[in-house]
């Protein structure tokens, strides 16, 4: 059986499966169901000065008819009394003492901070995340992402925390900046040994098209919130790898956003992530979850002969590259099964409509043909084709060697690029 | 505007059916149109004799637009309301559906079409204006399928109609023919309501062409005409014993049981003769309205049955029998119907000596066919008519000066879907001719 231990920058757990912090989290008696359901870690619901919430908090993003399928929400961080969540958090830690135990903090003072951690420690944390990453209410007030939006603001605090903690500090990383790396190193330069990325993104849910009140409706009126669930998947995927491939960082990772099961986790790990943390999906369906995603990680470490999760960590890493390095001499072109192929053509309206006008009707016959000297071998088939293997990109043999971009710029007379395709003439 | 019926009596046999397909419950429609994949030149469209957009009116249910999905089905298919009830989908558009060829259901076009319809006729929508008055008139003989499309779609192009039918009744076979469980006469009634709501729409019931009024008449008062009479009486078995009390012919029958009301009481045995889809229609709803024994007495095998698969094999489901391979003789009985005596065939349709059987029947529906009634219009020189069908061209132009034609007098008999195709077709084919000043045929006929 492959080892599923993770280690995330000193924070040991049995299985790489973290709640993240927010309602799942919210008290020990939730945590409890957690691990007891198999959950590896908790972030504890961050604490801070208890604050109000308002009703309603969440909204969901319905695409074709997959409700959640995104998600926001406008709840802040806990709303319980502090004693109360010591006094769980303490609970929890002695009856799970096997799981990794995080408390999510967010102070304004660095006195608040200091009496904070320390009681977070006597309380038995594992670790201490820092959240600098909540987009909405918090921020106003200079805490969140009013904290983790400026590098400097992000390392200063960084530091209080690393100074006073006895446990290992990771910093929770906001989406909402135009790169994420600056943000990461200034975590890392304030000592934290670890990031977890991403905290929601900055967000409107939806419209109430009767009412004219954006959601989720606090009466007549909203605010904007934070994305998150499953639709954010590809953002979350895009900094976390951002953040791996940086030479200068090599800090650990806690993957965040749209993590719905074992294979999504497993994407994130192989884009650098040590563990990943689960929220929305949780809310939509509950800690049972977690039973699939141990199974599947398993049965996907066996598979490809990994021992343990450790080895597979990264593994994606360096083949996320800048465009320029990609090479423009390589051909593939869109290859039609007819014996799978159902006839719905919608590889024909999505070619002529939305990409080369490559795919065509045939007489006699649903199944459409590929003018190969046209297809540039841009994938939009596939994507739409409902059949799972009809559509297959076929690697196109010819004699020009690779070239990128950055190749092709630096000397064109040695490194060449095939000819053009899908310009129609 | 008279009313196009007289109200109808509250004890009708047809009313102890409920639906056979039941209607999707919002959620369950939503979830169904998600389900389709918004084909290209989408197969189920190709598979509907009126061309529905098919994908297009899913996508809207899909989205909440009900109303736009209503109007898409209307706009080609004034009666798609009856339609997705009465279709065979499973012969066309679910038929043709792509995931028929993928290991998932295909869509359920007509619970969906049923879904938008209902919608529209219980919400009231309109969603079409007659056009500018053109001055032409155009006479319609028989009100069913095939004439209400055809006056709708002549209204909506400006042209005065008048509907001429034999009958009390509206709606033809939508009101007397279609089985219970699919739709019932009432329903039938508020669809020829909502289509004779375009307004402009003359409607003279009890009127016998050919008696009442003359061809000539027609061709003389009217800038044109459209025949769309269907069929006529139920074909004969030409056995002794035939006009004793319990042998009907099916679609009389069955005209009476919604209409009104048939005495099933002491009925323990049921023959149909047929195997056709009126033959299938009158075995399930003799085993519906509770009659123990239902067999049907067909000449072929099964697989030589005209009757729909899947018809046939619901009415196993509901307890059906059959005799394959053999044709009644005669019916035998005092006074009332107690015996048919039938024969069976070799596989040329020769009866083999010595194979006389008998089977117990205390009722005999006789689905072997309708009269075709093209014989009327052979006074008129030039209306073609060949094995009784009139004969038109791919425009419905029935080859004298302003005529044309549609529907199961055209076909000989066919599907609801065919004669509002058919009766779109010519009022679209009139129209051109009308607005074109030339007598005779569309300008490429």
């Amino acid at each position: 059986m492959p080892d599923l231990s993770t280690d995330t920058g000193g924070i040991r757990s049995p299985n790489p499966f973290w709640l993240a912090s927010a309602p799942p989290t919210n008290s020990g008696l939730q945590v409890q169901r957690a691990f007891e359901a198999g959950w590896g870690g908790a972030v504890w619901k961050t604490l801070g000065t208890p604050i109000r919430n308002v009703s309603s908090r969440f909204g969901g993003h319905t695409i074709g008819g997959v409700r959640g399928a995104g998600f926001n929400n406008i709840e802040l961080i806990t709303d319980r009394p502090l004693e109360a969540n010591y006094r769980e958090i303490a609970e929890t830690t002695r009856l799970f003492p096997d799981r990794a135990m995080i408390v999510s903090l967010m102070f304004e003072t660095r006195e608040e901070w200091r009496e904070h951690i320390a009681r977070s420690i006597d309380a038995g944390a594992d670790g201490l995340e820092l959240n600098f990453g909540c987009p909405h209410g918090m921020c106003e007030r200079g805490m969140g992402s009013a904290v983790g939006q400026e590098p400097a603001v992000n390392e200063r605090i960084t530091s209080w925390a690393v100074e006073f903690s006895t446990v290992p500090v990771i910093v929770k990383l906001t989406p909402n900046v135009s790169d994420i790396v600056p943000h990461g190193l200034a975590a890392k330069r304030g000592g934290a040994r670890g990031v977890s990325l991403i905290n929601t993104i900055k967000s409107l849910i939806g419209v109430d098209i009767d009412r004219f009140v954006p959601e989720p409706r606090v009466g007549g009126a909203s605010t904007n919130g934070g994305y998150c669930g499953a639709a954010v998947k590809p953002i979350a995927l895009h900094m976390v790898a951002a953040l791996a491939r940086e030479q200068s960082f090599g800090l650990p990772i806690s993957g965040i956003g749209g993590v719905t099961n074992w294979r999504d986790a497993v994407e994130f790990m192989l884009l650098g992530a040590s563990s990943v943390q689960v929220c929305t999906e949780v809310m939509l369906r509950g800690y049972g979850i977690v039973e699939d995603m141990i199974d599947g990680l398993e049965a996907y470490l066996a598979t490809h002969g990994f021992a343990s999760v450790s080895e597979m960590i990264g593994k994606a890493v360096p083949n996320f590259r800048e465009w320029g390095e990609l090479d423009l001499n390589h051909e593939t072109i869109a290859k039609i099964d007819p014996a799978k192929c159902i006839g719905c053509q919608r590889c024909v309206a999505a070619c002529h409509d939305g990409a080369h006008q490559c795919i065509h009707p045939q007489e006699g016959t649903r199944v459409p043909r590929v003018d190969e000297d046209e297809c540039v071998g841009c994938n939009l088939c596939q994507i739409v084709c409902p059949v799972t293997e009809c559509i297959s990109m076929e690697r196109v043999e010819h004699a020009v060697p690779p070239a990128s971009w950055n190749e092709h710029v630096a000397d064109p007379s040695t490194h060449p690029l095939r000819p053009k395709k899908g310009s129609h003439g | 505007m008279p009313r196009p019926l007289p109200a109808l009596p509250e004890t009708r046999s047809e009313t102890a059916f409920g639906d056979f397909k039941l209607p999707l419950a919002p959620s369950e429609a939503v979830a169904e149109a998600n389900r389709c994949l918004f084909c290209h030149d989408a197969p189920c469209i190709a598979a509907c004799p009126t061309a529905i957009d098919i994908p297009q009116f899913i996508r809207k249910i899909a989205t909440g637009n009900l109303r736009g999905s209503a109007r898409t089905i209307l706009e080609s298919n004034i009666l798609g309301m009856t339609c997705a009830r009465v279709c065979p989908v499973e012969v066309l558009c679910v038929g043709a559906c792509v995931y028929n060829h993928l290991d998932q259901p295909p869509i359920a076009i007509g619970r969906l079409q049923r879904h938008a319809t209902d919608a529209a006729f219980d919400a009231g929508w309109s969603f079409f204006r007659p056009g500018p008055d053109s001055g032409f008139r155009v006479a319609l003989i028989g009100g069913g399928p095939a004439s209400l499309a055809a006056a709708h779609r002549l209204r909506r192009c400006g042209h005065a109609c008048t509907i001429l039918e034999a009958k009390g009744t509206l709606g033809g076979l939508n009101s007397t023919g279609i089985a219970p469980y699919k739709l019932r006469v009432d329903r039938s009634i508020e669809e020829v309501d909502w289509v004779l709501a375009i307004g402009g729409i003359e409607v003279r019931t009890g009127v016998r062409v050919g008696e009442d009024v003359s061809l000539a008449d027609l061709e003389r008062d009217f800038d044109a005409v459209f025949v769309g009479v269907g069929l006529g009486a139920d074909s004969r078995l030409g056995v002794p014993g035939e006009d004793l009390d319990g042998v009907h012919g099916a679609t009389a029958w069955i005209e009476q049981m919604k209409l009104g009301a048939v005495e099933l009481s002491g009925i323990a045995r049921a023959v149909v003769v047929g195997g056709g889809n009126t033959a299938i229609d009158g075995v399930r709803e003799l085993l519906g309205l509770g009659v123990p024994a239902v067999t049907m007495l067909y000449r072929g095998d099964r697989s030589r049955m005209s009757g729909y698969r899947h018809e046939w094999e619901a009415a196993l489901a509901e307890g059906a029998g059959a005799e394959w391979g053999a044709v009644p003789i005669a019916c035998e009985g005092c006074r009332r119907v107690e015996t048919i005596r039938c024969v069976r065939l070799d596989a040329s349709r020769n009866a083999i000596p010595g194979s006389d059987f008998e089977l117990d029947a205390d009722l005999v529906l006789v689905a072997i066919g309708q009269s075709r009634l093209g014989a009327m219009l052979a006074a008129m020189d030039g209306l073609r008519v060949e094995g009784g069908r009139i004969a038109v061209d791919p425009h419905g132009f029935a080859g004298r000066g302003k005529w044309f034609a549609g529907g199961d007098c055209v076909n000989g008999g066919r599907e609801v879907v065919n004669a509002v195709a058919e009766g779109d077709r010519a009022a679209q084919a009139i129209d051109a001719m009308l607005r074109g000043g030339a007598k005779g045929g569309s300008s490429d006929a």
